[in-house]
């Protein structure tokens, strides 16, 4: 019995990595050199944001694409006024928008589409007509929760507990993480989420709904930790150690975005595994444009990142 | 207070003493609060039946009433500014991002000591003083916004909640960063006779400015100029001053509890931290029943209300509810707990059974 439910694990485990590291091959000779490329980005509102923009500037300076970046600072209408003052100049070659919400696009898109101009949407969705960009580059959150879920299972051989750290309730990210979570963990009737809390993706409300389950529930009962983001796992740590356990050990830690606190965290043998939330989505977003402006044909969305790392060493040896 | 003044006359009447005893009892807010609290804790109990066990864990208490004291920690200091500023018929919206410039300041700061400066002013010590004077700045800015200027409250202290997170981040450059300094973590976890050193904080400064307030006449002074600046004014009163003074205070309160909020997880948050806290302050301060119209306030009710907000918080977090249901039943809880303290409320709920009678 254990056999079988171990083999579907690396069943789901290789479903899992195979399109993932599938959407990392594309390196290609045409760096899009030359091309005038508009950026819009939501803001700068978490520590995971700013990186994505940086990574985004530093590789179209890589490429010599000239990008013209502007930040919309949480506002849908800054968004759209950018694209239409990108598309009145009508100097630019494609348009990378990273969207705040995903409805009301439809009338900006219909004009970059009947003005020849391309657009990418990266990272959140739109629900746009899918003719009116090109594709979506971005990270698979379902994805990202059920490869935490495979990796629990396998290590606790199909037993667990597990307290859930919810991120922000309604935002795509925490959704869908629960739902590949659940997803896979309705495979192992032995793995249970036991209690689902929301920190809002902030250490310190991690920290504080910890604690509270750790007083109110009998901490030997609880086997696992999975939070929607390495902030709240990294506040629910603390919380660990203070009530006298050792987290990664009494209560193994998996969480979602690899940001770098964690595997310093990683390092003290505090938490346990992290799932990738790729900031790398420029290099994708500026390939597709330049298959597109090749004539070639696209999928409606690249998913990138999503590795599961256990170590500072294994993050790496990926970049 | 009130509740004291009507137990003198009490005293004095005599006769039917205890008829008055507990119509004054019923009439206190003080009492309808209490019972509020009471009410929210025994549900608690009722969601997790070993809610009031306390355990000792390495010298540290550990439980849900501990958590809930530890947790409100940073809202008490909150509330106690907001309570004073509300008094004088003003509001501070940007205690937040005060709380998130000075979380940003103090672990810029030991950051540099960290990395081996030996600038006087990057010792622990001085950062927490510092941190503090920042606080004590940005309330400056309001106060004199306020008073000196005459913009509206609201909007003299939008500005700085809308301006101060952007500060926040620019100190910090738009990353979060962590420290390991434990003087400065001592403020959000330190442990003193198995208690979270905040909860000391927090009720050592409710009894420092109870006694400021109440033993001095400088509560009067302010709710008289809640009541009428201008007539405060002509009374002989420094109105300014004294709205200078509340911001002031709610500016260092505010750098007290990102201190905490910093402390807690050795990280300052930009983005994150003290977000929202804001509201949960003037929500507490309502509960409380100090009124948004100035005038009379109330100190200990507010902290009482803080009690009450977290108090829920922890039932949700143990409870099995999903997570969207939280704000709904926040708002259901602080309902309820408005309603129960609303003298016409309860005269519209008993008025069937009196006529029976």
């Amino acid at each position: 019995m254990r056999f079988t439910k171990l083999s579907l694990v690396l069943l789901i485990l290789l479903a899992l990595v195979v399109p993932a590291s599938y959407a990392q091959e594309n390196e290609n000779e045409d760096q899009g050199a030359g091309l005038t490329i508009g950026f819009s980005q939501i803001g700068s509102e978490s520590a995971w944001r700013t990186s994505f923009t940086e990574a985004v500037i530093a590789e179209a300076a890589e490429r010599g694409i000239n990008l013209l970046f502007s930040d919309a600072q949480q506002s849908q209408e800054n968004q759209i006024a950018a694209i239409r003052a990108w598309l009145a100049q009508g100097d630019v070659d494609a348009i990378i928008l990273a969207p705040v919400i995903e409805s009301g696009w439809d009338s900006v898109l219909q004009e970059a589409a009947d003005m020849g101009v391309p657009v990418i949407i990266v990272d959140r969705n739109v629900n746009a007509d899918e003719s009116l960009y090109v594709t979506r580059v971005s990270s698979d959150f379902v994805h990202e929760g059920r490869l935490a879920a495979a990796w629990l299972v396998q290590e606790t051989s199909g037993n667990c507990n597990v307290v859930e750290l919810y991120g922000t309730v309604g935002s795509a990210a925490a959704e869908d993480r629960h739902t590949g979570f659940a997803e896979v963990i309705a495979l192992f009737s032995n793995v249970q989420i036991i209690q689902s809390q929301t920190g809002n993706f902030v250490r310190t409300e991690g920290k504080q709904v910890m604690a509270s389950i750790l007083s109110s529930t009998d901490p030997s009962t609880i086997c696992a930790v999975f939070a929607h983001n390495d902030d709240m796992a990294i506040g629910a740590i603390e919380a660990i150690k203070e009530a006298g356990l050792v987290p990664a050990v009494d209560i193994l830690v998996v969480s979602v975005d690899a940001i770098p606190d964690i595997f310093d965290s990683m390092d003290a043998g505090e938490t346990n595994a992290t799932v990738e939330l790729s900031p790398f989505m420029g290099g994708p977003a500026f390939d597709a444009v330049v298959a597109y402006l090749n004539g070639e044909e696209l999928p409606k969305w690249i998913p990138v990142g999503g590795g599961l790392y256990t170590s500072r060493a294994d993050y790496d040896a990926d970049r | 207070m009130n509740l004291e003044r009507q137990q003198a006359n009490v005293h004095r009447g005599g006769r039917g003493a205890f008829k008055t005893l507990t119509s004054v009892m019923l009439n206190s807010r003080l009492f309808w609060t209490g019972l509020a609290l009471l009410i929210i804790l025994l549900v608690n109990l009722q969601i997790s039946p070993n809610f009031f066990e306390i355990r000792m864990v390495n010298d540290r208490l550990i439980g849900s009433i501990i958590n809930i004291l530890d947790n409100s920690a940073p809202y008490i200091l909150l509330a106690i500014g907001m309570t004073l500023v509300i008094a004088t018929k003003g509001i501070d919206l940007s205690v937040g991002a005060v709380m998130a410039i000075c979380a940003a300041v103090a672990v810029t700061l030991i950051k540099q000591y960290e990395a081996g400066s030996t600038e006087f002013y990057v010792q622990p010590g001085f950062v927490i003083l510092i941190t503090i004077g920042v606080g004590a700045i940005c309330g400056l800015w309001n106060g004199i916004l306020i008073a000196f200027l005459n913009l509206q409250p609201i909007i003299a202290t939008l500005i700085l909640m809308v301006a101060g997170r952007g500060v926040a981040q620019l100190i910090t450059n738009g990353q979060s960063p962590t420290f390991t300094n434990d003087t400065l973590a001592f403020v959000g976890r330190g442990v003193v006779w198995g208690v979270p050193f905040p909860i000391y904080i927090a009720f050592i400064a409710l009894i420092l400015i109870t006694l400021l307030v109440r033993r001095t006449a400088l509560g009067l002074l302010i709710e008289s100029v809640g009541v009428n600046d201008r007539a405060s004014y002509y009374a002989g009163i420094q109105a300014n001053t004294i709205k200078v003074f509340v911001y002031v205070l709610s500016g260092v309160c505010a750098a007290i509890a990102g201190m905490i909020v910093a402390g807690e997880v050795k990280s300052a948050d930009p983005h994150k931290a003290g977000l929202f806290s804001e509201l949960d302050a003037i929500l507490a301060v309502v509960i409380g029943g100090t009124s948004l119209l100035g005038g009379r306030f109330y100190l200990t009710l507010s902290v009482m209300g803080v009690l009450i907000i977290q108090s829920m918080l922890v039932g949700l977090y143990v409870s099995t509810l999903h997570p969207t249901t939280n704000l709904v039943v926040k708002a259901v809880v602080v309902l309820a707990v408005l309603l129960l303290q609303s003298p016409e409320f309860r005269r519209f709920i008993t008025q069937p059974f009196r006529r029976l009678r």
